[in-house]
């Protein structure tokens, strides 16, 4: 395998007394999906945060493409293409897709001094793009608000991708689908991996994960519980390091095995 | 690229009902104000049509107080939509007239200077409100509300302390022959309205030192003013990536700063903005009083507000138009001055202020739920 596009090496934050961050290292590479797996207060999320630039590490390295990084502001995270998705705040509902897809990065047509935005440009883009992921648009201009909950999520990684996302952390995004949503994001991030964009999949669902995750890393009270690829570990092994041990496994016998 | 995975040819979604082109061009967030104009005006032509309101000088009155509104709900119009309220405006309005007649009458400053100092200082105002409302965290309305107070504080103890009044006067003679005093109080299209009065084809006044002159000798800069700042207002939200930017801070700040608009910018910006179309309004009102009062603009923030509402926007950010609040500043100036030309007793005029604004709210909430997919 290549050398890792994204190393986080011995990551420790802190706030205050509190320790949310212990020590977690995971490396990613180009082309695949690294699933991050935990229950909640597992760390997760200050762990994707640290990675997307919005807090700052108390201690360990960032390697991006071998350099090491200190990412400030989550511009910073963006302009050197770490893109993220989160589950709620990725699209803005009372706007169109086409003004969406484009926030922050719309095409300019000069005429004369003038900066214009460029519409026509940017819907024609927004219609192929979405077209390519397999969403029929009445138009450009539709609100985002008529979208399904799965077709955001969708809108969100295509705009990311086609803003040359190389590393690409999606938080939970198929937490709060049905399951025909949940496939087709599924079915998105698969896609999206074969682009050779690195994916970082965090989610707390085994079976999401082991659909199309590479390798998963477990996480656990602040720390890496450690990593598997795919193949050398069950759905039901990634559950146990979940929930931190045995407690799962005597609770998941008086459920039938349905957990 | 992946060329194993060729894209999906686009299959019409059997979920997505097909629109005439006629709902299309008709669902926009204007709509109702558009509604509203056509009503308000069918209205009074069939009951107010002889009593004068469609006369030269008839057009001229409700053009003038609609101008007004349009001017301040500009500004409204784009803060609001940035997410943000702006209370202070009518202080704002009271405090700009004031401080242009303290500089250019008691101080005897050039007048094209007081006014260009006034405006600095009222932008200023408008910047410290975005400021503290972006540094606090605290909503906009609780903000602007104490400048609301502060502002009129100073627009009654300043002139009281210097000049023991509370209206300031002579500002005619003072911005006389005034390059840029004249851009406030001035006005245009005059050879036109000249020729149309020797034309006959609008009202002329019969005797006296001004006979055969037309009674309106034409446009006020007032009305100028409304119409470049309303296509200013419309070209900036929905042609640039600025307005883009507008959108997107009052639809989800959050959202908007994870893609890397500059949120604050926008929304101090846009503070300055309404603070510019309150210093116009003054400066206009104050060149065609000549005289500035320290009551001058009371309620106008929530004139502001409401035609910016009765055109569509949505109190909340993020939603809205220019043209439909200018719709909504003409609805406005028609129906208040309307009521009085069609006699009816002047009290009346909240009553139907109130049932516009209300049916304007449901209508409005309606077109936005087809267009947004509200829920």
């Amino acid at each position: 395998m290549s050398s890792p596009i994204l190393q986080m090496k011995d990551i420790e934050k802190h706030f205050g007394p509190v320790i949310a961050l212990a020590g977690v290292s995971v490396d990613v590479h180009q082309g695949e999906c690294h699933c991050l797996l935990g229950d909640n207060g597992a760390g997760k999320s200050t762990f994707i945060k640290t990675m997307s630039g919005v807090h700052k590490a108390t201690k360990g390295e960032i390697l991006f493409e071998g350099k090491p990084m200190n990412f400030q502001r989550p511009r910073d995270a963006i302009s050197a293409g770490i893109a993220t998705v989160y589950q709620d705040l990725a699209m803005i509902p009372l706007m169109s897709v086409s003004r969406n897809f484009f926030m922050g990065n719309e095409p300019i047509r000069n005429i004369g001094p003038l900066k214009f935005f460029d519409h026509k440009r940017a819907n024609e883009i927004t219609m192929a793009e979405m077209s390519k992921m397999g969403i029929n648009l009445r138009g450009p201009d539709q609100a985002v608000g008529t979208l399904s909950g799965g077709e955001r999520q969708t809108v969100a990684i295509a705009r990311a991708v086609y803003f040359g996302a190389k590393v690409l952390i999606l938080d939970e995004p198929t937490s709060a689908l049905g399951v025909r949503q949940t496939s087709n994001v599924l079915a998105t991030i698969n896609m999206v991996r074969k682009l050779g964009v690195a994916v970082v999949f965090i989610t707390h669902n085994v079976r999401h994960a082991m659909a199309v995750g590479d390798r998963f890393t477990v996480l656990n009270r602040g720390k890496t519980f450690g990593t598997a690829s795919r193949g050398d570990v069950s759905p039901e092994e990634l559950q146990d390091m979940m929930a931190g041990g045995q407690e799962l496994a005597t609770l998941e016998g008086s459920l039938g095995g349905t957990v | 690229m992946v060329t194993s995975n060729p894209s999906p040819a686009p299959v019409a979604d059997e979920r997505i009902k097909e629109r005439s082109s006629l709902r299309k061009a008709l669902v926009r967030p204007e709509l109702g104000g558009m509604c509203g104009t056509v009503l308000v005006f069918t209205f009074f032509l069939l009951t107010a049509f002889d009593s004068g309101m469609f006369t030269s000088q008839g057009i001229l009155n409700w053009t003038l107080v609609s101008a007004q509104f349009a001017i301040i709900a500009v500004g409204a119009c784009l803060l609001m939509i940035s997410g943000e309220f702006d209370l202070s405006m009518g202080s704002m309005i009271g405090f700009a007239g004031m401080m242009i007649a303290i500089f250019g009458v008691t101080l005897g400053w050039p007048i094209w200077f007081a006014i260009i100092v006034t405006f600095v200082l009222c932008m200023g105002i408008g910047a410290l409100n975005g400021y503290i409302v972006i540094k606090t965290g605290l909503p906009s309305f609780i903000v602007t509300l104490a400048l609301l107070f502060i502002l009129r504080g100073f627009t009654i103890f300043l002139p009281q302390t210097i000049e023991r009044k509370t209206i300031i006067g002579g500002i005619r003679d003072v911005a006389e022959g005034d390059w840029l005093a004249s851009l406030f109080g001035g006005k245009v299209l005059t050879g036109l309205f000249q020729w149309l009065g020797d034309a006959g084809l609008i009202a002329t006044f019969e005797r006296g030192v001004k006979a055969g002159q037309p009674i309106v000798d034409g446009v006020p800069m007032l009305v100028v003013w409304a119409i470049g700042l309303i296509i200013f207002g419309h070209v900036l939200l929905t042609k640039t990536r600025f307005g883009n930017w507008i959108f997107a801070a009052g639809g989800d700040a959050q959202a908007a700063r994870y893609v890397g608009v500059p949120v604050s910018r926008v929304k101090i910006l846009m503070f300055m903005f309404t603070a510019f179309c309150a210093t116009v309004f003054a400066t206009c009102q104050v060149m065609e009083f000549g005289s500035a009062g320290a009551d001058r603009g009371v309620l106008k923030e929530f004139e502001a507000i409401i035609s910016v509402v009765i055109g569509g926007a949505l109190l909340t950010g993020g939603y809205g138009s220019v043209l439909g609040a200018a719709l909504g500043a003409l609805i406005f100036g028609v129906v208040q001055q309307g009521l009085f030309f069609a006699g009816v007793e002047s009290s009346l005029f909240r009553v139907f202020l109130g049932i516009i604004l209300l049916l304007a709210v449901v209508l409005n909430t309606y077109i936005r739920r087809m267009i947004t997919g509200e829920r």
